[in-house]
C-alpha cells in the first residue's frame, strides 16, 4: 500500500500534523489530558516543532487502571461503538472504546499488516484468537474481512473440531499465538493427521512473543511461513506494526501510530538502531485517545531501507519489558533473554531463579539457578563444569555479563499455576569489608 | 563391570537422608558409599545389591540418579598394595576418574571401586597382570 512507501519528509509532515491533532483532541475533549497539561503548563499551540512533542509527560499502565472504566474517554458514550479490554490479571483492567472511525481505521491497519504478511483476498483464514474483550480476535477478524479473505471466526479452544473444520473448509491461514498454533499440530497428530497435509499457507502469529526457535517449528510442522505482529490494547490492538515476507522486523504504521524508543530509566528519547522502552502515540484515534504510552516493551527501531521495498521503520522483535529490567554493574538485563539462552541447552529445563545478590541496596551479582534435565546429568563433575561453563559463555555473549550458574535437582526450584516467580534478592553481608 | 548408582545431590540439609529412606525403604542394601562435592552440588555414588531397583525407586520419587560402570578388583590389605596394581594402568596409558575402597569382612582384602576412561581396556590390562577382579555376583550379593 502507499501508505507504507512515504518518503521520510511525506512520513514527517503526515506525523506532524496527526500529532497535532491528537493533542488538540486529547486536550479539548479528555478530562484526562486536559488535566495533564494543566498541571505541565502546557497548550496545544505550544508544539510548533515535533520536538516540542516530548515535553507531554508520558501515560503510563498506571493511568489507564486509574481511569477505569471510561476516565480516557474522549467522545460522549453514545458515540463508542465498542469496548475492549486488556485481562486485568495484575490489577483492574484496561478499557479501551472506539468511535465508528476507530473501529475503521483499525480494520484498515489491520488489513494492512495481514497484507504485508502475505494474505490476499483468495484466502481462507482461519481466527483461533479468543473473541471477546481481547482486540486479537475481532482485530484481525475485521481486519481480514476488509483486505476481502474469507474469515473463519473459529475462536480458541475446542482444538479437535477446530482441525476438523480446517481440513476440511482447507483453510490456507492460520491466525493464533504460536502456542496454540503448536498445540494444535500435537493434536493433529493424535488424531492421526500429519498438521503438513493441512495446506496452510501462512501463519499469522501474536498475542505472546515467538522466538526463533517457536518459530522453525511450527514451519517445519506445518509447512507454512510465519509471521509475527505486534499490538497492545491501550493503543489499539494487533495492527500497530506486522512483518513483511522479508521477516526482518515488524514494520511500524507510521502513517498511524508515532512511535518512540526511550531510556525506560531516564526517559531521554533514544536514536533508531538504540534499545529501549517502545512509547507509542496513535494518531487521530477519537475514542479513547492517548499520548507518548509507555508500551513497557523493550526493542528498537530499525530505520535502514527493508529488501520489501517500504520505508516504514521497522520494530525489533520485543526482547523483555521493562518492567523485568534489572540493572547489574551497569548492565540492563531481562530474565527473558536469559530464559532464551536456557532454552537452547537440552541439559537444563526452562525452569530457573535469579538470585540477586546486592550489597548495600546495589545487585552485585547475579547467580542463575537452573534445573538438570535427566540428559544433562552426568557421574563426571568435569562434565557438569563444563555444562556451567558453556551456559555462562552463552549467556556472556547475549547479556555482556556472566552469571553465575548453579545447578540444581529437578523440580527443586517452586512451581507455580500463576505467574512464576523468577527473581529473589538477597542482601550479602559477608561480602562488605 | 559393576553398576554403580549415581545421584546428583544439591548441598543442602536432608538431601542425603532423603535417598538413603527411600533405598532403605525398599529394602536395598548399600555395600559401598562415596560423596564427592563441590560448593554448589555433590555426586553420591552408592555399590547397592540391586541396582536396576535402586535406579528405578529413586528415580520414580524425582531424584536424578544414573547408572555408571565401574570396574572393581581386589587389592590386598597391604602397604604397598594398591600402588603395584594402579602402576598397570598407568603403564598402559589409562586415565583414573576417581576410585574409592571399602573394605570385605572375610578376606581382609580391599574391594577398590574404580572409574575409568576406557573400561574394557582397563580390564585387559588388570587381566593380564592377574590382578582380582571382582564380579557383580559377589559384590551384589554378599
Amino acid at each position: 500500500m502507499q501508505k507504507d512507501h512515504l518518503t521520510a519528509e511525506e512520513r514527517l509532515l503526515r506525523q506532524k500534523n496527526g500529532l497535532q491533532q491528537s493533542i488538540e483532541h486529547a486536550y479539548s475533549n479528555s478530562p484526562f489530558y486536559h488535566q495533564l497539561f494543566e498541571k505541565a503548563g502546557l497548550k496545544p499551540e505550544d508544539f510548533g516543532k515535533p520536538e516540542d512533542f516530548r515535553s507531554i509527560p508520558f501515560t503510563t499502565k498506571k493511568d489507564l487502571r486509574d481511569a477505569y472504566p471510561y476516565g480516557m474517554a474522549a467522545v460522549p458514550l453514545e458515540q463508542i461503538l465498542r469496548i475492549h479490554a486488556s485481562s486485568g490479571t495484575t490489577g483492574k483492567p484496561i478499557v479501551a472504546g472506539y468511535t465508528k472511525r476507530d473501529l475503521d481505521d483499525w480494520a484498515d491497519a489491520v488489513a494492512r499488516i495481514c497484507e504485508m504478511a502475505g494474505v490476499t483476498a483468495g484466502d481462507i483464514a482461519q481466527i483461533s484468537f479468543g473473541y471477546g474483550l481481547f482486540t486479537g480476535g475481532f482485530g484481525l477478524h475485521y481486519g481480514l474481512e476488509r483486505l476481502g479473505a474469507t474469515v473463519v471466526p473459529f475462536s480458541s479452544g475446542n482444538t479437535e473440531r477446530q482441525l476438523s473444520l480446517m481440513k476440511d473448509f482447507r483453510t490456507t491461514v492460520l491466525v493464533s499465538t504460536p502456542s496454540f498454533a503448536i498445540y494444535m499440530a500435537e493434536v493433529a497428530r493424535d488424531m492421526g493427521f500429519d498438521p503438513a497435509e493441512f495446506g496452510l499457507r501462512l501463519g499469522l502469529f501474536g498475542g505472546e512473543p515467538c522466538s526463533e526457535a517457536m518459530r522453525e517449528d511450527i514451519e517445519r510442522q506445518w509447512q507454512l511461513k510465519a509471521t509475527v505482529n505486534y499490538g497492545l490494547t491501550e493503543v489499539v490492538g494487533p495492527g500497530i506494526s506486522g512483518e513483511c515476507s522479508e521477516r526482518a522486523g515488524m514494520h511500524i504504521l507510521e502513517d498511524i501510530y508515532y512511535p518512540e524508543i526511550i531510556d525506560p530509566i531516564s526517559g531521554n528519547v533514544l536514536k533508531d538502531g538504540e534499545t529501549g522502552e517502545l512509547v507509542l502515540t496513535p494518531l487521530g484515534k477519537e475514542g479513547f485517545p492517548v499520548l507518548r504510552y509507555r508500551t513497557g516493551d523493550i526493542t528498537r527501531l530499525i530505520a535502514e531501507a527493508c529488501p520489501c521495498g517500504r520505508t516504514t521503520r521497522r520494530m525489533d522483535y520485543i526482547t523483555g519489558r521493562s518492567d523485568d529490567m534489572i540493572i547489574i554493574k551497569g548492565v540492563n538485563v531481562f530474565p527473558s533473554q536469559i530464559e532464551e539462552v536456557l532454552a537452547g541447552f537440552r541439559e537444563v529445563s526452562p525452569h530457573y531463579l535469579l538470585v540477586l545478590h546486592k550489597q548495600k541496596g546495589f545487585i552485585r551479582d547475579m547467580e542463575v539457578q537452573v534445573e538438570l534435565t535427566p540428559d544433562g546429568f552426568t557421574d563426571r563433575f568435569k562434565d557438569l563444569e563444563a555444562l556451567e561453563g558453556r551456559i555462562r559463555t552463552k549467556l556472556r555473549s547475549t547479556l555482556s555479563l556472566a552469571p553465575k550458574i548453579k545447578l540444581m535437582e529437578p523440580k527443586s526450584l517452586e512451581r507455580t499455576t500463576g505467574k512464576a516467580k523468577r527473581i529473589i534478592e538477597s542482601e550479602d553481608q559477608s561480602l562488605e569489608q | 563391570m559393576i553398576k554403580q548408582i549415581s545421584v546428583f545431590l544439591e548441598n543442602k540439609s536432608g538431601r542425603l537422608v532423603r535417598v538413603a529412606t527411600v533405598l532403605g525403604e525398599a529394602e536395598i542394601n548399600i555395600r559401598g558409599v562415596s560423596i564427592a562435592d563441590t560448593s554448589d552440588f555433590g555426586i553420591l555414588r552408592l555399590i547397592v545389591d540391586q541396582p536396576d531397583k535402586a535406579i528405578k525407586e529413586l528415580k520414580d520419587k524425582g531424584i536424578m540418579a544414573t547408572v555408571t560402570e565401574v570396574v572393581a578388583m581386589e587389592v590386598p590389605d597391604t602397604p604397598g598394595g594398591l600402588a603395584k596394581v594402579l602402576s598397570f594402568l598407568e603403564e598402559a596409558g589409562i586415565n583414573i576418574e576417581y576410585l574409592y575402597s571399602f573394605i570385605e569382612k572375610p578376606t581382609h582384602n580391599a574391594i577398590i571401586m574404580m572409574r575409568v576412561e576406557r573400561i574394557d581396556d582397563a580390564i585387559a590390562v588388570l587381566e593380564k597382570n592377574n590382578v582380582p577382579l571382582v564380579g557383580s555376583d559377589r559384590i551384589y550379593s554378599f
